[in-house]
């Protein structure tokens, strides 16, 4: 193709990417640096009969036209990464000092907002991914085992968790494990502890939240793994049967080397949407015992006061450990080209 | 299925109830949902006896009936839930439209270029693909007051198609990777333009493809919260924003019914497209990985 239509197919595409995605990145990166600015104070005298009194007041003329001059803000350079709520260099600092164990170190790091906000992403992405592979894999193994004419039925209810919105599917469930839901009863009757509560407790709550996640990813999973076991080479299962080997043998042996490559993209596929998990802790009202870095910068975008540069920092930070996670990706992809 | 490939009894019956646990668990809640949804709260969430959901026992103290449709009256004429609805039909058509214009063009000539600068092009794309569309959102907030573009569907369909076309170029650029090469070149030498040859030869054959495609970005504008929560003003929200929104004040009896309203109706035009596009969906999931 030549290099002038290239460019007048790809132009509607690319004008749209780059304004509406690599532009907010550079202004996210940009807005990082600054800081809100404080409001303007002044101070005022008022004389009555006992004498003067020095009065301080927020001169809101003056604050809005210096916002309205500088819509940024002020420029911070790197403080707003280094503060509290973010990488907290002081307060990992101190708490080095301060802590006698490692164990004590970590229960103060878990405290602060943005390692707190990484221990569950990460603990979310490295649980939930995995168990959505081994467990997709199981479902479309029994899918196909099953009579042809109850695949289809079997495929549309496997979907449904996958294709319900991310919110309503968390809602759905959340409201059955609920204390008063079918699930939450269960739940106590089982636990024999008619006060157990899902919502009041932490760690029940992460398991139910990567509960969830796998619940809802292990379709995308099976689908892939069925279209993959679908092109099986029945001689290569043939001759291996005729070999000896023993149905589990043909499984490790012949299936799943053939489905090795789908796993490589499910697992990507599922790193980028784990990593990015928000929905399903909005659903759960799981803000108090779960916080994703999702969940930080809408905290930060959707109160009284938008935090617009905590927001952009912790953006940044994110968008950091996405690169890190795609690094061996890109570089295989880099590869494969350059080979062809 | 030959007698040699035959399971022994235990390992069909281990696959069997393997299947059938998986199946209750992808399927119950729902049906679970959508009957609650005809009862009122004290049944839905029953703390006497979880029974209660299933026979309506107060429902039909309160009302009479086994069944009412006090939520869904609540939630669609009461907080004016069909204006959500509606706004969530004009921005699921038009971004559709949008994406897929936009995509196929950019997609094929994608697929017919052999030149570096395309693989790069697809390499950002991937970059963009796993960017998490909240950090985009707060580049935008700043931007759209200052503007004045903030609140508005014309807005949130833009920004919506743009996030949406990272995965339709990938998706695209793969299934016109398999339609020969020599179909358009033939109209080429024949006199055609490339646009010309795009528009006679390739677009009457790309329709499956299309679809597919569509349906995902479809499902993307549907689904969203992210971007559609955080960019529309209130009387402009589509349904899940508007169920979120719900679900804030659900302190007052009543409106929890509202939610679960709210939550069925949003599921049911899902559940209709799967059931007309299953295959579609199946062959747009596997279209990326089969091929490698």
């Amino acid at each position: 193709m030549k290099h002038s239509s290239f460019i007048w197919f790809v132009l509607p595409s690319v004008v749209l990417m780059i304004l509406f995605i690599a532009l907010p990145i550079v202004s996210v990166v940009m807005q990082s640096l600054y800081t809100e600015h404080e409001q303007v104070i002044v101070t005022v005298e008022n004389c009555g009969p006992f004498g003067c009194v020095e009065a301080q007041s927020v001169d809101q003329e003056a604050t809005q036209a210096l916002r309205d001059a500088q819509p940024l803000g002020k420029f911070a350079g790197t403080s707003v990464y280094r503060d509290r709520n973010h990488l907290a260099v002081d307060e990992v600092a101190a708490a080095w000092e301060a802590s006698g164990s490692y164990r004590e170190f970590w229960g103060t790091l878990m405290n602060l907002p943005f390692y707190g906000a990484m221990a569950f992403t990460l603990t979310y992405t490295a649980i939930v991914t995995p168990m959505t592979i081994i467990l997709g894999f199981f479902v479309a193994i029994a899918v196909n085992s099953v009579a042809r004419s109850l695949r289809g039925p079997t495929i549309f209810f496997s979907l449904l968790p996958m294709i319900v919105t991310p919110l309503v599917g968390a809602l759905i469930l959340f409201w059955m494990v609920d204390a008063r839901g079918i699930l939450g009863t269960a739940l106590q009757w089982l636990a024999n502890d008619p006060s157990l509560s899902v919502k009041a407790s932490t760690p029940l709550m992460w398991i139910m939240l990567m509960f969830y996640g796998t619940w809802s990813s292990i379709p995308f999973a099976f689908i892939v793994y069925y279209a993959g076991l679908q092109t099986v080479n029945t001689d290569t299962l043939e001759a291996a049967m005729i070999d000896g080997a023993s149905r589990w043998e043909r499984i490790r042996y012949v299936i799943v080397p053939h489905l090795a490559p789908l796993t490589t993209f499910i697992a990507l596929i599922q790193l980028m949407d784990n990593f990015r998990v928000f929905e399903p802790i909005i659903s759960f009202q799981a803000q108090a015992h779960a916080r994703s870095l999702s969940i930080a910068i809408f905290t930060d975008l959707g109160g009284e006061t938008r935090l617009l540069s905590s927001a952009a920092a912790t953006s940044v930070l994110t968008i950091v450990f996405v690169a890190i996670l795609l690094m061996p990706v890109l570089v295989r992809t880099w590869r494969e080209f350059d080979t062809k | 299925m030959s007698t040699a490939t035959r399971r022994p009894m235990t390992v069909q019956l281990l696959a069997t109830s393997f299947l059938v646990i998986w199946l209750i668990l992808a399927a119950f809640p729902f049906l679970w949902t959508l009957w609650g949804s005809f009862k009122v709260e004290g049944d839905f969430f029953s703390k006497a006896d979880w029974a209660n959901s299933l026979y309506g026992t107060l429902t039909r103290i309160e009302t009479g009936g086994s069944f009412t449709g006090d939520g869904y009256y609540g939630a669609w004429i009461q907080e004016e839930f069909w204006r959500a609805a509606f706004n969530t039909l004009i921005v699921c058509v038009c971004v559709v439209t949008i994406s897929l214009t936009c995509g196929t063009l950019a997609g094929y000539a994608l697929s017919r270029s052999p030149y570096r600068y395309a693989f790069w092009l697809l390499l950002f794309a991937l970059i963009f693909r796993a960017t998490p569309p909240l950090i985009l959102v707060s580049g935008y907030l700043l931007p759209f007051f200052e503007w004045n573009l903030w609140g508005h569907l014309s807005t949130t369909i833009i920004v919506l198609v743009a996030i949406n076309q990272p995965f339709t170029l990938w998706m695209l650029h793969a299934f016109f990777k398999n339609i020969p090469k020599d179909l358009d070149e033939s109209a080429m030498v024949d006199g055609c333009t490339r646009f010309q040859a795009f528009r006679h030869v390739i677009i009457p054959v790309m329709w499956p493809g299309v679809i597919t495609t569509g349906l995902f970005s479809f499902l993307l504008a549907y689904n969203d919260f992210a971007v559609t929560s955080m960019l529309l003003s209130k009387e402009n929200q589509t349904m899940v924003p508007k169920l979120n929104s719900f679900l804030g004040t659900t302190q007052t009896k009543g409106n929890v019914m509202f939610a679960v309203a709210a939550v069925v109706s949003i599921t049911a035009p899902l559940f209709v497209m799967i059931m007309f596009f299953q295959r579609q969906i199946v062959s747009g999931l596997t279209a990326g990985a089969v091929k490698g």
